[in-house]
């Protein structure tokens, strides 16, 4: 910390990393504690009702930010895992881990809320539609990548070839979408979209936007509790994890 | 033997590699034996309604030379790995990518060309007119060799791996969905009176990129399981 300049690298060893990520999880989890229930109280009370799908649609807050999350959070953690693979620093891999997990969540989450939605408006909770079928892809994408990790044993080469498997699964993402949706689509179009205005209530979008924010933070604050954990299990024969004040009483 | 050129080298593998299959025929053919099972048991379980069996067919075989390839995966390089050979291949004076597309051409000569070839037989069972059967084995023919390569890439990563065959399907079978997407739809347009040639561009656009990015992503993992 010389010359008043904060030396980032630093963060990258997972002794100097593990403090921070104490500190930062918490103050992330109350953040996604607070714009959750900010967005749960648009979504329920300002809202208003859709015209035509009546009070079902409010399901959408959960729906779409949870189906975001979850594409988003594969690029993230194939970004991460590629770092690992190049810069070979521990830490960078075994964050893709850590967020792995969280991504599994939210896409099963998007399939599940997609099928209590679809079962009021389309009359079937399951229908084989492009967004659907791709998010299902995506769910086995991410078992893929956790299952590969946890039947390699030795952890630098789980880290490694998760990592080229993540980096293959982040190539196809695109593709997959596409050929699914030239098979068949069903699903109404893109709920937000950035090249045309917003087809819905500005409220609703803000809705959306709070919980999206929400989930954001869940899963940084979700991910650097994990991270922490790996980083001990991993780590415990180090001086550094003997010398912790939790591990010292 | 520093001089061995690239083009004897990857000969040499693939010769190695049918010579191996030919002395062990029945491994090559389980996987044919693999294909025409699954797709006769499909009308004991759907029932034998020619309509109903003619509407399905394209979807039915696809799905099962895509099974009957992956089941040949384990094999590619398994065996390699196990005796030491796959470790002398990657120290020689050669591009490991080219070793790769040599054993993938050889996994593609055993397993996916015998798809090719017994489809149309399979495909007079289910009761499809002949142009539809042409455009099967031609989308067949498009289609095995991508998914022999995006399957090297799994069979690489899961080298000597607990469980590897289950693995294997679970990491190859998501990473399948375009190509038999677009393979089935090929062959269902011309069922439906359509031109296939929107599908198969796109089997070819599909299978142009994975014969880009397939043999350097496995060849990467190949080295990091022998690390």
């Amino acid at each position: 910390m010389s010359n008043g300049i904060v030396h980032w690298f630093r963060f990258a060893s997972p002794q100097s990393f593990y403090p921070l990520a104490g500190k930062m999880a918490p103050w992330f989890a109350a953040l996604a504690g607070l714009l959750g229930a900010a967005g749960l109280w648009i979504a329920f009370f300002v809202a208003p009702t859709d015209a035509q799908q009546g009070e079902s649609y409010r399901i959408i807050f959960v729906h779409v930010p949870a189906a975001w999350m979850s594409m988003f959070l594969y690029v993230v953690m194939a970004a991460w895992a590629g770092l690992g693979l190049v810069l070979n620093t521990r830490l960078s891999s075994m964050m893709a881990h850590a967020i792995a997990p969280t991504g599994a969540m939210f896409a099963f989450l998007a399939l599940w809320t997609g099928a209590l939605w679809g079962r009021p408006t389309w009359g079937t909770y399951w229908v084989w539609d492009a967004r659907l079928t791709s998010e299902l892809v995506l769910f086995f994408l991410y078992l893929g990548y956790m299952s590969l990790n946890a039947a390699i044993d030795d952890p630098r080469r789980g880290d490694r070839a998760s990592a080229v498997l993540a980096l293959v699964g982040v190539l196809n993402v695109p593709i997959i979408y596409f050929s699914v949706q030239w098979w068949n689509t069903l699903h109404q179009g893109a709920s937000v979209s950035l090249v045309r205005a917003p087809s819905m209530a500005a409220t609703m979008l803000t809705g959306m936007l709070v919980m999206a924010l929400a989930f954001w933070m869940y899963s940084i604050a979700a991910a650097l509790a994990r991270v922490r954990a790996i980083m001990l299990e991993r780590e415990a024969h180090m001086q550094w994890t003997q010398q912790l004040p939790e591990a010292v009483t | 033997m520093s001089s061995v050129s690239a083009t004897a080298a990857f000969r040499g593998i693939v010769r190695r590699d049918l010579r191996l299959a030919a002395r062990r025929k029945s491994e090559p053919l389980f996987t044919l034996g693999f294909f025409v099972l699954v797709a006769s048991l499909f009308p004991l379980g759907v029932g034998p309604e020619p309509e109903l069996l003619r509407r399905i067919a394209p979807g039915v075989l696809w799905v099962a030379a895509l099974l009957a390839s992956m089941l040949a995966l384990g094999r590619m390089l398994s065996a390699d790995y196990e005796d030491g050979t796959l470790e002398q291949t990657v120290l020689a004076p050669v591009p490991l990518q080219l070793t790769v597309c040599a054993k993938v051409l050889a996994h593609w000569l055993l397993s996916g060309l015998p798809l090719v070839l017994v489809s149309p037989l399979l495909a007079l069972q289910y009761g499809l007119p002949a142009d539809v059967i042409a455009h099967l084995a031609l989308s067949l023919l498009i289609g095995t060799p991508a998914l022999s390569l995006i399957g090297a890439i799994a069979a690489s990563l899961t080298l000597g791996v607990r469980g590897a065959g289950v693995l294997i399907a679970l990491l190859v079978l998501p990473l399948y969905v375009p190509t038999l997407v677009f393979g089935a739809g090929a062959v269902d347009a011309v069922l439906a009176g359509l031109s296939p040639s929107g599908n198969l561009s796109l089997l070819g656009a599909v299978l142009i990129l994975t014969l880009l990015f397939a043999p350097p992503a496995a060849a990467a993992a190949i080295r990091i399981s022998l690390e």
